[in-house]
């Protein structure tokens, strides 16, 4: 029984804020910032089983984000709207409801599909070098997207509002939100299985040394594709995510920038540390808020406060650890399956 | 005419190249003694460009009577070249020390410190927005432009100073590193940190000297890169010092020909992209020519695998 606890604490938030969302307790800025905390979970801790537990560093996250945004919402502008450039819908706008999970899931398919653009030269490469695919990549989607027309070249695309008005209008509940929190949780239960899995200890085997790991038999392409794919393609729903919170998309949202505040979640909430990743994006998106106000300013404190970070605690938050190696008690509410070595 | 253009082209490619090859020497000394890429080196680049602007304005009496005799022109822009290079030499240095140093003091895992010197890059960046905001500034025409032309292909005096400079810095720093004691200790380094030490060699004096070298290289390319395209704004450097690190892995890091061999590339393949397809197509096939290659040479062109021991 006590292995459902945390599930059970998890959907109990869920159903809460959705209600309170939904009974208007809680303002849309609020609203906003705590679909934006679930959106960045998902992108730490998929940024982390690369970065984190197979020890690669890549610098192009929002790449496969950007991705996963423009095919969820070009699918859905095109099946459930009517729109100058796609012609009218293909499938009734109420069909939305259902058919949004497809679509998102679909998004994350093409986000894990440009993953093999990295996957496969990291077969051969590893470390600067492959941080400089995968800037390349993430470049190379940037401008692929500025380049067709179609979809709105540079000045961006949008239109998703009126999807999710379209679900509202069938079943009056903030749809995204339960996206969002239905997708953060799926995240961080495929990944906490997948790195207790056989695979997860593959890859940090590969981690700490590749070329032993191989004589042990260990598949590292296989290892390797998987786990290229399985971020990738987790960038690509919370991208899909994203452009229904906002509604409007456009490639200057996805630059290096947005890569840059990824890779800061990741290392404040430490490698290789599930907890650490879900605990700093929620850390650093409110602190994002909390220095909204300073402007420009705030982009010099964040990095300052990670340089410090790396000087007096450079394994991050909790490095290689997880919340319940650091509060034994917390086992008793998370099963004791969640400690790891 | 066919010939006029491409020589054309190749002229203009070759000082675009510039650019890149004298920001990629600054990633390539640093990488080939640290194996750190200094992630902060393109934003560097930018603080040099905009010290130069500083400093030439004083110089040219912009700033009323701090500057009371009037120099020539010449002298002028040697002076501000000189001086940008060591104020950012400066810069870079105090990077090294304050982020880098205590870093490598403690033994920090390599990541740790590409962390630190991407957001030292972020720093400057966004210092230097908040600090002197985002109005953009024109460069001061240090000399006047002259523009020749020979059958049918145009070229100013900038141009030709951009390219010539570009090479005598890289015999120079070739010189330095081949030739000198120091150039030899730099090399032992990125040969073997454990043992360097131990011979009598101090470390942390040559780590210092390669940033001074990297630093005031960037400088020159940002005063020079100002004389030619005269707007300088915060982000200048984020684009074009992330170029100029495609340029020095495309030739190989930590190699100094690699790094003059990339850059050079990397403009050709910038300038003849634009010339031939629309321009909006440039960055796509740059960075996919650099995918393409990695894939299939993934240590660059003159780069050697390290290898590995188990």
């Amino acid at each position: 029984m006590r292995r459902f606890t945390s599930v059970f604490l998890y959907i109990l938030l869920g159903v809460l804020t959705i209600a309170a969302a939904r009974a208007n307790w809680i303002n849309a800025y609020i609203q906003i910032i705590i679909m934006f905390i679930g959106i960045n979970i998902i992108l730490s801790t998929s940024l982390n089983l690369v970065n984190g537990y197979m020890g690669e560093f890549s610098v192009g996250h929002a790449g496969f984000m950007a991705v996963g945004a423009y095919v969820t919402s070009v699918l859905n502008i095109w099946f459930f709207t009517n729109s100058q450039v796609f012609g009218s819908s293909l499938l009734s706008p109420s069909s939305a409801l259902y058919l949004f999970p497809v679509t998102l899931l679909l998004g994350g398919v093409g986000a894990a599909l440009v993953g093999l653009l990295v996957a496969i030269p990291s077969f051969r490469t590893r470390g600067d070098y492959l941080a400089i695919i995968t800037l390349a990549v993430s470049y190379i989607v940037k401008s692929s997207i500025e380049n067709i027309q179609v979809i709105g070249g540079a000045r961006g695309f949008m239109g998703m509002r009126n999807i999710v008005n379209s679900m509202q209008e069938m079943v009056n509940l903030p749809w995204v939100m339960v996206w969002t929190f239905i997708a953060v949780g799926l995240t961080v239960w495929i990944i906490h299985r997948f790195v207790n899995s056989i695979h997860g200890k593959g890859i940090v085997a590969l981690r700490d040394d590749e070329i032993a790991s191989e004589i042990m038999g260990i598949d590292t392409h296989r290892m390797k594709l998987t786990a290229f794919m399985l971020s990738s393609g987790l960038a690509g729903i919370a991208g899909g995510l994203f452009a229904h919170i906002l509604g409007y998309i456009n490639p200057g949202t996805f630059t290096i920038m947005k890569s840059t505040e990824i890779l800061v979640m990741v290392y404040l909430g430490g490698m290789g540390s599930l907890s650490g990743s879900v605990l700093s994006a929620i850390v650093f998106t409110l602190l994002l808020e909390l220095f909204r106000p300073l402007q420009v300013v705030k982009w010099v404190v964040i990095p300052l406060l990670l340089i410090l970070l790396m000087m007096f605690r450079p394994e991050g938050l909790l490095g290689h650890r997880e919340l319940s190696d650091v509060f034994p008690r917390l086992s008793r509410i998370f099963s004791p399956r969640e400690r790891q070595a | 005419m066919f010939y006029q253009e491409l020589i054309q082209n190749l002229l203009n490619a070759l000082q675009w190249g510039s650019f890149y090859a004298l920001i990629a020497l600054g990633y390539t000394l640093v990488y080939g003694v640290l194996l750190l890429i200094n992630f902060a080196h393109g934003d560097i680049f930018m603080v040099g460009s905009y010290i130069g602007f500083f400093v030439a304005t004083l110089l040219l009496g912009q700033y009323a009577g701090l500057m009371p005799v009037h120099l020539p022109p010449l002298l002028v822009f040697l002076l501000t070249l000189f001086i940008t290079m060591i104020l950012t030499a400066g810069v870079g240095v105090t990077l090294e020390r304050v982020a880098y140093r205590p870093l490598r003091r403690k033994g920090a895992s390599r990541l740790y410190v590409v962390i630190t010197a991407l957001m030292c890059g972020l720093l400057l960046e966004n210092g230097n927005l908040a600090l002197l905001g985002a109005n953009r500034r024109s460069f001061p025409e240090l000399f006047t432009k002259t523009v020749y032309t020979i059958g049918g292909v145009t070229f100013s005096n900038v141009k030709i100073l951009v390219i010539i400079t570009t090479i005598l810095v890289f015999v120079l720093l070739e010189t330095i590193v081949r030739k000198t004691k120091i150039g030899m200790a730099m090399r032992a380094i990125s040969y073997d940190r454990m043992a360097v030490p131990l011979m009598g060699i101090p470390i942390d004096t040559v780590i210092v000297f390669t940033f001074i070298l990297g630093s005031s290289m960037a400088a020159l390319a940002g005063v020079l890169f100002a004389i030619s395209y005269p707007v300088l704004e915060p982000y200048m450097g984020a684009l074009v010092g992330w170029k100029a690190f495609i340029a020095a892995v495309l030739g190989g890091i930590g190699e100094i020909r690699g790094a003059l061999v990339g850059g050079f590339l990397l403009g050709f393949v910038e300038i003849f992209v634009a010339a031939s397809f629309p321009s909006t197509l440039r960055d796509l096939i740059a960075f996919s020519v650099l995918l393409i290659f990695l894939s299939f040479k993934p240590t660059g062109i003159f780069g050697v695998a390290r290898a590995t021991k188990i």
